[in-house]
């Protein structure tokens, strides 16, 4: 499996946090971590050539504050890797984490980083 | 202005929508209705039998006459007219003037003066109390007789047949539908109903009714035979209500009717008369369609258009009679001098169709089609658009043995002010207008133009010229299912079906493009589950399950799921129940009754699925499908077993449906309800599939739905043994599973099933598409398939182990925050969140 370090800047070992292994995320859908005491969802995408990718956002909706954002359908809309909040439906860009229905209800994108098969993310 | 209308029909009804949209301003109107209840859609009457109610008939829009202020006074009879005061007295003796009075009183149904006529159980049909009447004699009688064979009397006998009476039809004429149809194919008619198990006969003529020897009455005709019957019902024409004109001396036509002039107004030009009772050059008119045309004529007329005509009307009709198609164009007869004819006859599929044209073989004058009447808006169009006929106008209804299409007369030859819908008088050209401001399905077409709303007869040219339209403006007709994939959900699964596919990854490589998304893949998932029945969250295909699928729960508002066991028909042990209970107060869950006779468990977190689920199944339970757009529950009442009342095992069926059905994907979920009886206490028939006892068996209801827009349900087929009803249920809902889009319920679903009710019956019951066996077979997989997908998820270590709230800690999501109320956990509000409890044990 080869993996492709993600937006938006490469994770700060000293920083960073491993959260689980690669393998833990079943392709084309999320988990939560608690990052710092943050919920914290990371997606493992399978892009069109058939590598992972691995982005970060905020687990919490701050439509209406449930930690639930991972529990989403991910998938592309144009050219956005979304996720579907399981809730209301409302997509999040998995790579900025801005909300396209309504970017009031926009969340933080964090850095994700895997090596040697282990997911590492820190905290924007 | 004062307004007086005498008559609540739905032509009197159609002259008030017609005032109201015309501007007038300052009338004061009244309407006096003698019925106890506002206008009601007569021309769909037997519905009522098939379990419309009457709220269903009614065509009186919500909240029309507060938002127009007009006065409606029901079981109000008008008694008498005083002309010179301008008056109208009702029986009670309410005075009410008027400045302009509307006759609107329709007709009164024609019983022909037998002596015994009178007796009891003898009825005619007409309004809902007469329907009413007929449903608690044919509760208490073996056998009917409807006498009249005409379009009526017809509709009537199919509903004394589908309360399961032995039915005979009694007709004066020698032959059924005198009016509309020549000898020809009231031959073939005749056949047709007959092979339905009626009795027809024709040249009878009744000359006393008097008590029977078998059953309650004896009818004697003029040849000297007799028939006995336990019911009566007269339908043998109607006459028009003018005694009220006569009263106050309005000039009456020949053959009665109360007289109008062009604009509708009576010899009175203070009074006029529309629908059924008025008579324009001496002629009546028993359809709803001049009615209605006279109703916008006298609005106008009375809202100051004096230019606003009525011009006769079309009687050409096309119409279903118990599954059979009857259509009649202009002179079906072939009464005009020097016209020649075409026939055409198929005995072996009781096919009759016969054209009629001018002498010089260029215009067409009339038609009659019987058993098929696919040609009835195309033809009709020919003759009211004077069209030139074609070469060989015999083509038109000869059927096309070399697959070459018929000449057909192509919408776009007809003008955009041709009228499509006579009804509600709809031309092209508004139809048009529609599919401009956007409108593309045949269901937003009839609730936006009523185009096809009315009788329905012209709903298939409806869409030929709302697809004619979509294509010239360019607007290819996109079904498609979202930016991945150019194709509809039926395209989709026939795709999957066809192809054998059984990955999204596969499906996306051959038919889509992208990644996928939370359309897509719901329903890609959705449709692998119905066609395969592979486990949800085997490998491949958990990444396209919604969340609540994914988890095997229904999401709530904070994140956590409501758990629900099967209790297949509602039924439950104590000791089921209390194992229910013991879970519930272990996990501390907020516990209701839900609507389809189950128990909802809520605010269980995702880590605590797998070990509530463990605990229900040790108990005997299994997944309720609750979370799935799936089988839901089968509702029942508890039927013959305890009920003195029932007459058949509900619940037995119930049960047996609920667990044959069982885990079944849909586009959308299934509900159904099984009813002991016809008190219907289980509410079957506001639900997608709907069973109801009877004497002989059940009786099948299709596409109900409560909700956001409730239906009824209606009645797809009687008297079933349980084999002929699961085959049926099979067929059906394999049926909607295969050709819904995604997320349609059955309710909607049918509405734009271009053929309707009579459609779905030739797929489902007459095989007319030659897949039911392909149905049964696919429904019989599902079946054997079935898995309790909780019973695998707990024992499937590594789908178990996704069952977390993080992946890198075992905390509690402190997100979640409970208080108590009433005795049991809720969700905490955003201002009580820092005092609530994250553990439900807690709050």
């Amino acid at each position: 499996m080869s993996q492709v370090i993600d937006t938006p800047t490469p994770a700060a070992n000293a920083t960073a946090t491993l959260v689980c292994a690669a393998a833990d995320i079943v392709p084309n859908t999320g988990v939560c971590a608690l990052v710092g005491g943050r919920h914290i969802a990371i997606f493992r995408v399978v892009d069109a050539t058939g590598r992972d990718r691995f982005h970060a956002i905020d687990n919490i909706d701050p439509k209406n504050g449930a930690s639930v954002l991972s529990r989403g359908l991910v998938g592309n809309l144009g050219d956005d890797i979304v996720v579907a909040s399981p809730l209301y439906k409302h997509h999040f860009v998995l790579a900025t984490g801005a909300c396209i229905e309504n970017t009031e209800w926009s969340v933080q994108a964090h850095p994700v980083e895997v090596r040697e098969g282990q997911v590492w993310v820190s905290l924007a | 202005m004062k307004i007086v209308v005498i008559g609540h029909g739905m032509v009197g009804h159609k002259f008030l929508e017609s005032l109201a949209e015309s501007g007038l301003q300052g009338a004061d109107v009244t309407v006096l209705c003698e019925e106890p209840r506002p206008a009601y859609d007569r021309v769909h009457l037997s519905e009522f039998f098939a379990g419309k109610s009457a709220q269903d008939l009614s065509v009186v829009e919500p909240g029309f006459f507060e938002r127009t202020g007009f006065t409606l006074r029901l079981a109000a009879r008008a008694a008498h007219i005083e002309r010179r005061t301008n008056t109208v007295t009702t029986v009670d003796g309410e005075t009410f003037s008027y400045d302009k009075l509307v006759l609107a009183t329709g007709s009164n149904p024609f019983v022909p003066p037998v002596p015994g006529r009178d007796r009891s159980h003898c009825f005619v049909y007409r309004t809902i109390e007469d329907l009413e009447a007929m449903k608690a004699s044919g509760l208490i009688s073996k056998s009917g007789v409807v006498v009249g064979g005409g379009l009526l009397g017809l509709e009537c006998a199919k509903s004394l047949r589908d309360m399961g009476l032995d039915t005979h039809v009694v007709e004066f004429a020698p032959r059924l539908m005198a009016v509309q149809v020549d000898e020809g194919g009231g031959r073939v008619l005749r056949h047709k109903i007959e092979a339905m198990g009626l009795h027809v006969h024709t040249s009878r003529n009744t000359v006393e009714i008097v008590d029977g020897r078998e059953a309650r009455h004896r009818m004697v005709f003029a040849d000297g035979s007799h028939l006995e019957t336990d019911m009566i019902v007269f339908s043998a024409g109607i006459r028009p209500r003018d005694e009220l004109a006569r009263q106050c001396l309005l000039a009456v036509g020949a053959r009665g009717g109360i007289a109008i002039d062009n604009h509708c107004r009576t010899s009175d030009r203070n009074v006029y008369a529309i629908g059924e009772c008025a008579a324009w050059n001496d002629q009546t008119f028993g359809l709803v369609a001049p009615g209605y045309d006279m109703a916008r004529v006298a609005a106008k007329h009375i809202a100051g258009d004096t230019e606003a005509n009525f011009a006769g009307a079309d009687m050409s009709t096309k119409l279903k009679l118990m599954g059979v198609d009857v259509a009649s164009i202009g002179d079906a007869q072939g009464k005009t001098p020097h016209c020649l004819s075409y026939q055409y006859v198929d005995e072996l599929k009781q096919i009759y169709k016969k054209i009629v044209v001018s002498a010089d073989g260029k215009q067409l004058l009339g038609a009659v089609l019987v058993g098929h009447a696919d040609e009835y808006g195309t033809l009709l169009q020919m003759a009211l658009n004077g069209i030139t006929l074609p070469a060989d106008p015999e083509f038109l209804i000869l059927p096309s043995s070399d697959g070459k299409a018929k000449p057909g007369l192509g919408v776009d030859a007809l003008p955009d002010s041709a009228q499509i819908c006579s009804c509600n008088n709809v031309s092209k050209g508004q139809i048009g207008a529609a599919v401009g401001n956007g409108v593309c399905t045949i269901g937003e077409m009839k609730a936006c133009t009523k185009a096809g709303a009315t009788c329905g007869g012209c709903v298939p040219l409806v869409t030929q010229v709302m697809k004619a339209e979509m294509a010239t403006r360019g607007m290819a007709v996109n079904n498609h299912l979202c930016e991945h994939f150019a194709y509809s959900r039926q395209e989709l699964y026939h795709l999957i079906r066809v192809g054998q596919i059984k990955t999204f990854d596969e499906l996306l490589a051959k038919h889509g493009k992208g990644l996928g998304c939370d359309v897509c893949k719901p329903t890609a998932a959705s449709i692998f589950a119905s066609v395969w029945n592979d486990f949800v969250l085997k490998p491949q295909l958990a990444s396209l399950q919604d969340s609540n699928d994914y988890y095997l729960g229904n999401i709530q508002k904070d994140g956590t799921y409501s758990v629900v066991p099967r209790m297949a028909g509602g039924e439950v042990t104590p000791d089921g129940l209390i194992a229910v209970g013991q879970v519930a107060k272990k996990y501390g869950l907020y516990t209701k009754i839900t609507g389809g006779q189950r128990v909802d468990l809520f605010g269980a977190r995702v880590e605590q699925l797998p070990l509530i689920w463990e605990e229900l199944i040790a108990a005997g339970f299994e997944s309720g499908h609750a979370y799935g757009k799936s089988l839901r529950t089968v509702k029942s009442c508890v039927g013959s077993t305890w009920c003195r009342y029932g007459v058949g095992d509900s619940v037995g069926l119930a049960v047996e449906l609920e667990n044959r059905y069982k885990g079944l994907r849909a586009p959308h979920k299934i509900k159904f309800g099984v009813s002991g009886c016809t008190r219907e206490c289980a509410e079957a028939q506001g639900k997608d599939i709907g069973i109801i006892a009877t004497e002989k068996g059940w009786n099948l209801y299709v596409c109900g739905n409560g909700g956001m827009k409730p239906r009824h349900a209606e009645l797809f087929a009687s008297d079933l043994s349980k084999e002929e009803l699961v085959r049926l249920i099979d067929r059906v809902l394999m049926f909607y599973v295969r050709t819904a889009d995604r997320l349609q319920r059955t309710s909607t679903w049918r509405e734009n099933l271009e053929g309707g009710l009579a459609y779905l019956q030739d797929v489902i019951i007459n095989d007319s598409l030659g897949l039911c066996a392909e149905l049964e077979a696919q429904m019989q997989h599902v079946v054997d398939t079935y898995q309790c997908e909780w019973k695998t998820a707990v024992t499937t270590p590594e789908v178990r182990q996704r069952f977390r709230s993080f992946v890198n800690s075992e905390q509690v999501d402190q997100t979640v925050r409970f208080v108590r109320e009433r005795g049991q956990i809720r969700p905490a509000l955003p201002e009580e969140r820092e005092q609530a409890a994250t553990s439900a044990l807690d709050a």
